[in-house]
């Protein structure tokens, strides 16, 4: 298979300016003829049906939860980053661009990101229109703050809760168009097949999460705005709900799944605290504008911190990188926090933590400051740890936040199979090996609002295969082979629940292809996955009927499918021998124990063919050529 | 939305309808507080105070039907709203704290039927007479209805007293949330001024109380010559 | 620590439902509500019955899925937390905890715990949006926002949709939810052009979805997660009735 990215031609900073004038129209008349799905209501999907909607299509809008605001979206705290400029202190398009590209280890497509950092200005604006209360200054003008991996302060917040802000603002917009008719809202309805017609995809099969109802829905494209595929690792920062079954599912049909292995460990979450965890909780990243991560420099110290005197504490972060300090970008700030751990440094029970301080910053601004600043996450740390992080500082540690890999796509963002579109973190993505803190929602709304609605449009007017009858064979037996496969979870009636699995299949999953990943672990960890997986197809136990509100079906049903992108996430960080961004394997690094990247010959994407459930994948490359961009070793020293 | 019908129907324009004719009422109150207190400045000053209302018999006559239409509104909208609130949980909780929420909050339609039982008593005990048919015989030497008299024979009564007291007692209760309901439902109640209202209201209340309660105490212990 | 949980078990709208009491021997004080929960239903599920649904999702507090009514009150003891930030240290050991769904005619049962809150998206169709089009927005720092009118707006945009107000309410109104939408947009100028209808078209949606009166009691406030005050509902109150005042908005009568 030969992947076309359909890079528009030109200089970098002219490919999607001569790309919008280069693509096919729709003609307004007609756009109305032509219906749209999207799965998934987060940032990137709730912003593409609204933006759809106004434009003329009709859009069926599809999510999990019981309402679209719910989408894990809402979670994201700390803010969105955009070159504005505002601060005067020499940001530019460029300058984002060329961070982006940078703190994703020069893993990701150039003329995406440049394309994101371009978008990322338009994006603050169509927030702002719409009403999202970002932080102001006394002024009444914008305000910003500093995030890793930049120099620059470029991220816009609205208090801690930046996400939540801009989701409903997307939210709206798509309550809008649902309140104008142009958008039909199917919430608690769960995506359990892509239709495939003539090799386009064309359609979806949903079930009725309340009613059980399975049916197929037919469209001219859909949009997959589902997500990543984090809770793989079961213990993550994302949401119960947040699967990877839509893009599973699609990728099953022949959609290419591209680098698999980029799976984001953010660095400050609280640790963990008992086998009965269902998740992790994140503490903003923007904690380390004002916070200091240390630990004692001996060994097994387990003094109290405040007894710690200042000269037997080591601020590895500040030591280490001064130019960056405590801001260095989240895979590097992670992989520190798990060396010094590794030496025996690590704070609270189980030694698997680093202090993040917050000492200095009280003494410098006062609490008031502080407070106004952190407030809400100094809250919610005291909820679940019952300690007061302004006396005694916040205990953090690296868990998996985010994936930067997903579904491959083109520069139009859609994928291998024609009319499949894959938006937001549910696609392989502008962030390559390494997302820098603040970009994942710039990305979504970049995709959901001012790219996609552009591209598909594209696709649409070439009018290759029209939207076929919802009663067309391939739909019909989606729906059979769905249904088949609820009845087999049902009627196994195994030993072990859905969560045993899911818990299981995330410690191998974290304990091999976590921090840090090597060969004969990798390899070790392919053939346990796939034993596990057998063994979930004959040992299962799923109580109740497929015909009603069955969330321990809906468990099982993502639980199996994790359990397939386990093996490929495996295999791939074997066959990328190479470290780089988050994929660290322990064998390539450099003497301070930093990313040793191949780029002779790792400068590639990684797409994936599903071949069977017990073949190995066929790899895919597209190669990365950069034309602006220099290929540099990382340095944030 | 296509009428002022259409907008005192909403549930916010019902409570607007509430607030409005029950801060009417609360004026009526407040003059109704004043003049009782006269009686504290002897038989002349109440008497005379009564002789002014009674002899224009236009103007009376005009306030008491506008009090009877606003208090009718006023109940109107009570039972409405509260059957309609309490249609809209047909299965209640096993258990139910009703946090965050006042007693007076909660007790406005049980405070609010209390009072309206207490005016009946009260119209029928020195408005009409109907209790006590001898209090309209009551004269001064100006040949005036002695109304001195009346209340002073009416609150040596212990049961009558206890009545009102309870009676201006539920009154306190029902406006101690009711003026800051007023506020709030009129769109008053903003931020900055929410918890200075709050305060005012309870000591508004307490202010009517008292000056309600102390008529019939006093002059049930003998306060008053 | 050891607690008895009396939870109200539903199979369906249709089916009626009933309490049913659980022993869960081995919670931890450091355990959220839910995962104490989740331990009982891995408990139920082995034993080949059906877990109890509940709707949770981010479970740090902000997604607002979560709704239950623990011990009689909208998202358990706890002030400004929901169910999911709850912790077994707020309960006693050897305590019998009750747990009901949210109660409110506007909210139909589903299954168990699980309500249908689509009301409230019902309640923003109808005019809880600013109608920019992708595309139309102006530069963003084109008009200045005083902070304290910014700060304000976020105060009441930080409303999570969880419908705990209406659950704790004796009227089941949904005032707060609908005043800390209208507030949000109406205090903000990208808002006021379509301030009017906005608060008319909510306020009538939140009567037609079945929500009752506010009675000023205040216990939406008590039990709000995110502190969001009733003076918000005033602020709604305020502009609804300068709106109806109007009795012509965007030309049309009202």
């Amino acid at each position: 298979m030969k992947l076309n990215a359909n890079i528009p031609s030109g200089p970098l900073t002219q490919k999607w300016t001569n790309h919008k004038h280069e693509i096919r129209l729709v003609n307004p008349a007609n756009k109305r003829k032509y219906d749209i799905i999207v799965v998934g209501t987060g940032l990137s999907g709730a912003s593409a049906a609204a933006t759809l909607a106004e434009l003329g299509y009709n859009v069926k809008s599809f999510c999990v939860q019981d309402s679209a605001r719910r989408a894990h979206s809402v979670a994201a705290q700390g803010g969105i980053n955009a070159a504005k400029n505002y601060r005067n202190d020499g940001d530019n398009i460029y300058r984002l661009f060329y961070d982006t590209l940078k703190g994703g280890d020069f893993r990701a497509r150039e003329a995406n990101v440049y394309r994101m950092a371009e978008v990322s200005v338009n994006v603050i604006d169509q927030a702002v229109a719409q009403g999202v209360p970002f932080a102001r200054e006394y002024s009444g003008y914008l305000a910003t703050r500093s995030f890793g991996g930049a120099q620059v302060s470029r991220t816009f917040y609205a208090r801690g809760q930046t996400g939540q802000q801009l989701l409903l603002g997307a939210y709206q917009a798509l309550m809008h168009q649902v309140s104008l008719g142009a958008v039909k809202m199917f919430p608690r309805h769960e995506m359990l097949e892509l239709i495939v017609v003539n090799g386009h995809a064309k359609g979806i099969v949903v079930r009725d999460l309340v009613s059980g109802k399975i049916s197929s829905v037919m469209a001219d494209a859909v949009v997959l705005a589902s997500g990543g595929y984090a809770n793989a690792f079961y213990l993550t920062t994302s949401g119960g709900a947040s699967n990877a079954t839509a893009i599973w599912r699609a990728h099953r049909k022949g959609a290419l799944f591209a680098n698999p292995c980029y799976t984001q460990i953010h660095p400050t979450c609280i640790p963990v605290s008992g086998d009965y965890q269902c998740k992790l909780t994140l503490m903003s990243e923007s904690l380390r504008n004002d916070g200091r991560v240390w630990v004692p420099k001996k060994a097994g110290d387990k003094r109290p911190s405040k007894d710690i005197p200042d000269n037997e504490r080591d601020y590895y972060l500040e030591r280490i990188y001064p130019a960056y300090g405590n801001l260095v970008p989240r895979d590097i700030a992670s992989r520190a926090a798990k060396r010094v751990c590794d030496e025996g440094r690590g704070v609270g029970p189980g030694g698997l933590g680093v202090f993040l301080d917050f000492r200095d910053a009280v003494a410098r601004l006062g609490k008031e400051v502080v407070e106004e600043r952190y407030g809400n996450l100094f809250e919610m740390y005291r909820e679940i740890t019952a300690e007061n992080a302004y006396e005694t500082p916040m205990r953090i540690y690296p868990a998996i936040h985010y994936t930067m890999g997903g579904l491959w796509v083109d520069y139009n963002l859609m994928s291998n199979l024609p009319g499949l579109f894959v938006v937001g973190e549910a696609n392989f993505s502008d962030h390559g090996a390494n997302r820098l803190g603040a970009s994942g929602l710039m990305q979504g709304l970049g995709d959901g609002y001012f790219i996609l609605p552009y591209t598909i449009g594209d696709y649409l007017a070439r009018n290759e295969v029209k939207r076929p009858p919802s009663d067309v064979a391939e739909a019909k037996q989606a729906e059979q082979e769905t249904a088949q496969r609820l009845n087999k979870l049902l009627t196994i009636r195994g030993k072990r629940t859905p969560v045993e699995f899911h818990k299981q299949l995330g410690k191998l999953l974290w304990d091999n292809c976590g921090m840090a990943r090597e060969e004969a672990s990798l390899k070790k960890a392919i053939q346990d996955i796939a034993a596990l997986r057998h063994e979930f197809w004959e040992n299962v136990l799923v109580p109740g009927s497929h015909d009603d509100l069955n969330m321990a079906l809906e468990r099982a049903g993502r639980v199996a499918d994790f359990l397939e992108l386990g093996e490929l996430l495996c295999l791939d960080a074997l066959s990328r021998a190479e470290s780089c961004g988050c994929h660290f394997r322990t064998e390539f690094q450099t003497p301070e124990g930093e990313c040793l990247r191949n780029d002779a010959e790792y400068a590639y994407v990684a797409a994936w063919e599903f071949a069977g459930p017990d073949k190995p994948a066929q790899l895919h490359k597209e190669p990365l050529t950069y034309e602006e961009a220099h290929m540099a070793q990382r340095s944030y020293k | 939305m296509n009428s002022i019908r259409k907008v005192f129907g909403t549930a916010v324009g019902k409570k607007c309808g509430m607030a409005l004719t029950g801060v009417f009422l609360f004026l009526f109150v407040v003059g109704h507080m004043v003049g009782n207190l006269q009686v504290f400045l002897g038989q002349y000053a109440i008497n005379h105070y009564a002789q002014l209302l009674q002899s224009n018999t236009g103007v009376l006559w005009s306030l008491r039907i506008c009090l009877a239409a606003v208090a009718l509104t006023h109940i109107y909208f009570a039972i409405t709203l509260t059957l309609e609130n309490r249609a809209k949980r047909e299965v209640g909780y096993e258990v139910k704290e009703l946090v965050g929420a006042s007693l007076a909050s909660r007790t406005m339609f049980i405070s609010g039927s209390v009072i309206f039982g207490f005016i009946v008593y009260h119209l029928l005990h020195f408005t009409t007479g109907t209790t006590n048919p001898e209090f309209m015989t009551f004269k001064d030497e100006r040949g005036w209805h002695d109304v001195y008299r009346m209340v002073q024979t009416g609150f040596s009564n212990g049961w009558v007293v206890a009545a009102y007291v309870v009676g201006v007692g539920a009154l306190g209760l029902h406006l101690s949330n009711g003026l800051r309901a007023f506020c709030q439902s009129l769109g008053w109640r903003f931020e900055t001024y929410a918890s200075r209202i709050d305060r005012a209201a309870v000591i508004v209340a307490v202010v009517l109380f008292v000056g309600f309660a102390i008529v019939p105490l006093a002059l049930f212990l003998g306060g008053a010559k | 620590m050891k607690v008895t949980v009396r939870v109200w078990r539903q199979k369906n709208a249709k089916t009626p439902g009933r309490f049913v009491e659980y022993e869960v021997a081995d919670a931890s004080p450091d355990m959220s509500f839910f995962e104490m929960l989740d331990v009982l239903n891995e408990r139920i599920t082995k034993q080949g019955e059906e877990p109890i649904a509940f709707d949770s999702d981010c479970r740090e507090g902000i997604c607002g899925a979560c709704s239950c009514v623990i011990n009689g009150e909208a998202h358990g003891p706890e002030k400004k937390v929901t169910t999911c930030q709850t912790y077994m240290r707020s309960f006693q050991d050897g305590q019998v905890i009750i747990v009901e769904p949210f109660r409110a005619k506007a909210f139909p049962l589903i299954k168990d715990l699980v309500v249908d809150r689509s009301a409230f998206d019902r309640i923003i169709q109808a005019g809880g949006f600013i109608s920019v089009n992708t595309g139309s927005a102006p530069e963003a720092n084109t008009v200045p926002l005083p902070k304290y009118h910014s700060d304000l707006a976020m105060d009441a945009a930080s409303c999570i949709g969880c419908g705990a107000c209406v659950a704790a309410c004796k009227n089941t109104s949904a005032s707060l939810f609908v005043a800390a939408k209208v507030s949000h947009l109406n205090l903000l100028p990208q808002g006021k052009p379509e301030k009017d209808p906005r608060v008319l078209g909510m306020v009538q949606a939140m009567d037609e979805a079945g929500f009752g009166s506010c009675t000023v009691t205040g216990s939406c406030e008590a039990v709000c997660p995110k502190g969001i005050p009733i003076s918000f509902i005033s602020r709604m109150n305020y502009d609804f009735i300068a709106a109806a005042l109007k009795l012509r908005v965007h030309g049309r009568r009202v």
